[in-house]
């Protein structure tokens, strides 16, 4: 059963027991305009919670991906790398930027769900 | 909030209602609330300039008269070398010419382009700088011109390959003008003053319209299927790939037109030895780079890899210094050759092209090669 859940500077995690998939939102990534690169972290980097993770940038400018969670990178996306515009057309699904093993489950504590997201974006 | 508390709230342009029935974005730019992007998006905006036509709304830039009172178009013209590296007097009644402000030391207070409109010169100049260029022309021209600000009129740019079939429409002398062409025209009925110019490395028409009838001339020109509307996110990433520098950035009061690069805008009249030599402010110091050579240069960087280089990243000569040996000015993407582009300034003794600098971005030193430039090449109907 895979919960999805939001931070306040617009990652979204899909849950699936201690592995979250963590993306930028739709309202992210049409804040940004058309995103022309995007660069992830390594593949077992150790990440702590708000850490800058990954950077998308858009013809105008560069935006951190922060870690919503701490723990270790265990997959990345390389279709967002090779294909930005992913982010563009479908932030929400294919557009995931990388796996995480999350450390500490009570970190979850503090995110929003669908509902608090969108009266945060509201 | 309320405007009337701020001690200055954005001004508008005479387009402003128009850019937000067009759905654009709006940003404050130089004092103004401008459109940085429409739905269409910086890529397509930036592609379809260069496929087709872009309408861009640059009333923000400020628009001078300088009409000498002796009724002599040279008088003004001499009055302007005073103050700029250009030679004025040879600009022919009809045509423009870019040209800079400097100051004392050399550097340069704006960029501007000036036309000869026969009996008086008519001057477009920098946004943010155009209340200062407009108090340093009275200070010191006042005694031989009228200083005329403009500020009754809008300012549309049209710019691409089928800009040029999209004003013959309303302007049927359009196809008959040179790059640099500028005068009076009635475009659509209206009493325009029209130059073959723009900021984007494409063909293109700049159109001073009396304010009055901005928008029914921008409807006028969007009603034609092959323009859309054009926002300042596009138009940097055009100008950047064009190589053209953008005041405040790649050029302010510390940078001589030598070290920028724009040599070839100052005419061998003005230079040593010439006819007119000398006489602006700076003069000693800018024809001493022209005889000497400055110590650094503005140029092109190109980077190996995907990422961009923006505007403040720290430039090094190799992958482990600790000095940097300049910077980027404007970088970013360039929608046109789908990779990263970038202009900065380094020692003259590392400017030839093809040489490798290093930029530091997020903590690595990314490799860049100085290019030549434009990085697109311009497609200027001379």
């Amino acid at each position: 059963m895979t919960t999805t859940l939001y931070t306040s500077d617009h990652e979204w995690l899909a849950i699936d027991d201690d592995v979250a998939t963590v993306g930028i939102t739709d309202y992210a990534q049409s804040q940004l305009g058309d995103v022309v690169f995007v660069e992830l972290p390594k593949v077992g980097r150790a990440l702590k919670k708000a850490e800058a993770a990954a950077v998308v940038e858009s013809v105008k400018a560069a935006s951190d991906v922060y870690a919503p969670v701490t723990g270790e990178v265990l997959e990345v996306n390389q279709a967002v790398v090779d294909e930005p515009a992913l982010v563009n057309s479908n932030a929400a699904d294919k557009a995931w930027f990388f796996k995480i093993k999350i450390a500490d489950k009570s970190e979850l504590g503090g995110l929003m769900d669908e509902a608090a997201y969108k009266a945060h974006t509201a | 909030m309320l405007a009337r508390d701020d001690q200055n709230p954005p001004r508008r342009t005479p387009l402003y209602a128009l850019h937000i029935s067009l759905g654009g974005k709006m940003v404050p730019f130089a004092g103004y609330e401008m459109p940085v992007q429409y739905p269409a998006g910086v890529l397509k905006e930036h592609l379809h300039t260069r496929a087709s036509a872009g309408l861009f709304d640059v009333s923000h830039m400020g628009q001078i008269a300088l009409r000498p009172k002796s009724g002599r178009i040279e008088d003004a013209a001499k009055a302007l070398e005073r103050l700029v590296p250009q030679d004025i007097v040879a600009i022919p009644q009809g045509r423009q010419r870019y040209a800079q402000f400097t100051n004392s030391d050399g550097g340069i207070l704006d960029d501007l382009m000036v036309a000869n409109f026969g009996d008086h010169l008519f001057l477009v100049v920098n946004a943010a700088c155009k209340a200062e260029d407009e108090a340093h022309l009275r200070a010191h021209l006042s005694d031989d011109c009228i200083i005329d600000s403009l500020g009754d009129r809008a300012l549309i740019a049209l710019q691409g390959p089928k800009a040029e079939a999209v004003l013959a429409k309303l302007c049927p002398e359009t196809p008959s003008l040179k790059f640099m062409d500028a005068g009076p025209r009635k475009v659509d009925g209206l009493d325009c003053f029209v130059s073959r110019s723009g900021y984007t490395g494409e063909d293109g028409f700049e159109i001073s319209v009396p304010a009055a009838d901005a928008e029914r001339l921008a409807k006028t020109l969007l009603a034609d299927s092959d323009v859309l509307p054009i926002g300042l996110g596009a138009r940097d990433s055009l100008r950047l790939e064009a190589g053209l520098c953008l005041y405040g950035h790649d050029i302010d009061t510390a940078t001589t037109p030598v070290e920028a690069a724009l040599e070839w805008s100052v005419q061998k009249s003005r230079r040593t030895g010439g006819a007119r030599a000398g006489g602006f402010p700076g003069a000693d110091k800018i024809l001493g780079h022209f005889d000497r050579g400055a110590a650094r240069r503005r140029v092109g960087l190109k980077a190996e890899g995907r990422a961009p280089v923006r505007e403040g990243a720290a430039l090094f000569a190799d992958t482990t210094a600790s000095e940097p040996i300049g910077k980027v000015t404007s970088g970013g993407f360039g929608p046109s050759l789908n990779a990263p582009v970038a202009m900065g300034y380094v020692p003259a003794a590392l400017s030839a092209l093809g040489t490798i600098v290093y930029a530091e971005v997020r903590g690595q030193r990314l490799p860049l090669a100085i290019a030549a430039m434009p990085f697109v090449k311009n497609t200027y109907k001379r």
